[in-house]
């Protein structure tokens, strides 16, 4: 049996790999190559050399995004997080109706970021029209809209995810906690959270780079308004493209630059959380 | 075992084969010496009728006309990836020189064609050196709309400041009739004198845009030049005239039109909940489509902008074009040449023209069609009535050459800052000025 799949493995791999290469890795390789030029379409590009880097770098609305990206994230991870691990604890304690509980918290995920952030702009207009204002009065709206948008859409998902780790720690560890006199609280902080570390790891990656490219509720929401300073970066790529003749090769660059930004971050995270995971 | 292995590799080939069948299957029909037309329209809302003439074309001629509608806001997006396919679009569109500058390595000189030959003044076309890259193809004026029943009802009241249209024809009697109508508005049933001014994401051109115009196009023809890198923006307080009087006298608060559309604002209007709202010829369909429209056909007409300018009685609205049709350079020959007949065939024969003036309800710049052949919508008829005026003189559409859209978006956001009095109208103009300079800097590079 094993030789039959190390014999055929090729053939199960290829058409995921024709696929991946033709819409993932050319495209990737294009854009990294683009970046480098000007061009208006993707086949009369001529090279530039690092301009567009010097320019994107330069350019402010860029580094305002990246920094109120970086707020969003930070804000955005803990909350989700957070609130997705006190559902799961509380949800995982037998109360009545648990899986409805469950059901409704995770509908939200399954409504694509445009439609939500529509929704969203429309319920958040109504309530502070109360006030005589829009979201786009202030930056501080959008933000926090956008806080409100986030987590409602990811609790559900990352909840789903700590339910399943906190269901795996084997009872026995728990009970043995609770002979030796350990209260609730010391329960959860020695037991459970340093069991369903592998959860975390794996939510935190997901809120993490889910936050940071953010773009179809902040298009929605704001659209960077008021005057960009609710823009992210997603966006700010998207409008520098699409916003100035001869500027794609800049925003091709911006998106490079923010490739390695999301990896180095993503990485940084894997890798100081999976040091925590402990075996049970 | 041995099932279990033939079946993997069914079931792989299979897969292969999907792929295979996804990827190809859009063999094109064999090249004919006729040639293809591949149009990329940018007007969704007349998206069927070109289909119509496509299929009508073709069967006249045989030649394969394929017509593609870019959805509203993404013609830009949709040209530049369409364009880079190896069937890209023959024939599209620009909007101005700005729009020339991002496409003109795919502009073919037209200079030749029959459909310059067939333009009424051959100075609306895009040129650059001896050559012509874009010829326009309908016009449009966009002004103030109004609803004629509700000014009626507001001149028949004792002390109006008015007794018919004729009488506002300056700022200052168009702003002393707004104001007096917003003090009588319960009288009058309505909600303000001026539809909502919209500011939500997106909905912000007909301020960015083409209120912006007017202004710049006064600088431009004190300066007697037809697009500059940097401006003064010395009709700055006219600007800020017309619009804190759309703003205080709308059925909506200054505060919350970050909320509003344009939607919004037309069945505003539709509603006749407002008297007035600026906007252009092609607002009809929209206003006759909401539901429960009260405005009548014969009640709907346009207001030249006014913004205090010296001489203003003699202004007319703004009429002009963004819509050039330029045919691909990178196309075969065959393609152009089919590309170019087609136009000149919706243009110039009997059958085009029919559906060009009733279906598409265009406004021709072409001699080929008599007066008789105009459009029956009652907004359109407005348009021809200002453009025949002798005495009046309309505003161009100098809009064309702003910047980038990048311009316009800050322009928007600083407009919608205004209006919620975050932001000081002074600061509005010197970021305006420094903006466009480096906008334009930008975009010369």
């Amino acid at each position: 049996m094993e030789k039959a799949y190390k014999k055929y493995f090729w053939l199960f791999v290829l058409p995921t790999l024709i696929a991946f290469t033709l819409f993932f890795v050319i495209p990737f390789l294009m854009g990294i190559v683009l970046s480098f030029c000007k061009f208006t379409t993707v086949t009369n590009a001529h090279f530039v050399g690092l301009s567009n880097y010097i320019k994107a770098f330069s350019n402010k609305d860029f580094l305002n995004a990246l920094w109120f990206t970086t707020k969003f994230t930070v804000v955005a991870v803990l909350t989700v997080n957070v609130f997705a691990f006190i559902l799961a604890y509380a949800l995982t304690r037998g109360i009545k109706g648990t899986n409805l509980f469950r059901t409704t918290f995770f509908m939200p995920n399954l409504i694509g970021g445009i439609v939500l952030g529509y929704i969203w702009q429309l319920i958040i207009n109504g309530v502070l029209a109360k006030f005589g204002v829009t979201i786009t009065a202030d930056p501080k709206y959008g933000f926090w809209g956008m806080v409100i948008l986030m987590n409602w859409q990811l609790i559900g998902y990352m909840m789903i995810i700590y339910i399943a780790g906190i269901q795996n720690i084997p009872t026995e560890l728990v009970e043995a906690a609770k002979i030796d006199g350990a209260s609730k609280l010391q329960a959860l902080f020695k037991v459970t959270i340093p069991m369903v570390m592998s959860s975390i790891t794996i939510c935190l990656f997901l809120t993490l780079t889910n936050s940071f490219k953010l773009f179809d509720q902040n298009y929605a929401l704001t659209a960077g308004g008021p005057a960009k300073k609710t823009s992210m970066l997603a966006l700010d790529i998207y409008s520098t493209f699409y916003g100035r003749n001869g500027w794609e090769g800049v925003g091709q660059a911006k998106a490079v630059i923010f490739f390695v930004l999301v990896g180095i971050l993503a990485l940084t995270q894997l890798y100081f959380t999976r040091r925590k995971e402990v075996e049970s | 075992m041995k099932m279990k292995k033939v079946l993997s590799v069914v079931l792989a080939a299979a897969m292969v084969a999907g792929l295979a069948v996804g990827c190809g299957g859009s063999k094109k029909s064999a090249e004919s010496d006729k040639g293809s037309v591949y149009y990329l329209n940018f007007k969704p809302e007349v998206a069927e009728v070109w289909e119509n003439i496509a299929a009508k074309y073709t069967e006249e001629t045989g030649v394969e006309v394929k017509v593609k509608t870019a959805a509203s806001n993404q013609y830009e997006q949709t040209l530049k990836s369409e364009i880079a396919k190896s069937e890209a679009p023959t024939l599209f569109q620009i909007n101005g020189p700005t729009g020339y500058n991002a496409w003109k390595d795919y502009c073919a000189d037209l200079s030749d064609s029959e459909i310059y030959g067939m333009l009424l003044d051959q100075d609306l076309a895009i040129k650059d050196g001896d050559g012509v890259y874009g010829i326009p193809y309908l016009e449009e004026g966009y002004g103030i709309i109004y609803n004629q029943e509700i000014m009626d009802k507001y001149f028949a009241l004792d002390g109006a400041k008015a007794a018919s249209m004729d009488e506002i024809n300056s700022f200052d009697k168009l702003k002393e009739v707004s104001e007096d109508m917003t003090a009588k508005k319960d009288q009058l049933g309505i909600e303000g004198v001026f539809a909502s001014t919209s500011f939500a994401p997106g909905e912000d051109w007909r301020w960015q845009t083409h209120l912006m115009n007017l202004p710049i196009h006064y600088e431009y023809e004190d300066a007697d030049v037809t697009d500059e890198d940097e401006i003064s923006f010395k009709y700055s307080d006219n600007f800020k005239n017309i619009f804190d009087l759309y703003l205080n006298n709308s059925c909506t608060e200054p505060s919350m039109v970050g909320s509003k559309s344009v939607d919004d604002s037309m069945s505003e209007f539709a509603l006749g909940k407002v008297a007035m709202v600026q906007n252009g010829n092609w607002a009809w369909g929209q206003i006759s489509q909401v539901d429960g429209n009260v405005v009548t056909e014969d009640h709907i007409k346009f207001l030249p902008i006014y913004t205090g300018m010296d001489d203003e009685e003699s202004q007319g609205i703004c009429i002009g074009t963004e819509n050039y049709f330029s045919v691909n350079s990178e196309a075969s020959e065959a393609d152009q040449k089919a590309s170019l007949d087609f136009v000149k065939w919706v243009f110039s024969s009997e059958e085009g023209k029919k559906m060009v003036t009733n279906d598409l309800g265009f406004i021709t710049p072409f001699n080929t069609f008599s007066e008789e052949e105009s459009p029956a919508d009652p907004l359109a008829k407005e348009v021809i009535r200002y453009m025949s005026d002798k005495d009046l003189s309309s505003v161009s559409w100098d809009f064309q050459t702003f910047p980038s859209q990048t311009f316009k978006d800050n322009y928007g956001a600083a407009l919608l800052q205004y209006a919620t009095g975050s932001e000081k109208w002074d600061q509005v103009v010197e970021d305006t000025v420094a903006d466009w300079k480096a906008e334009k800097e930008m975009a010369a590079e």
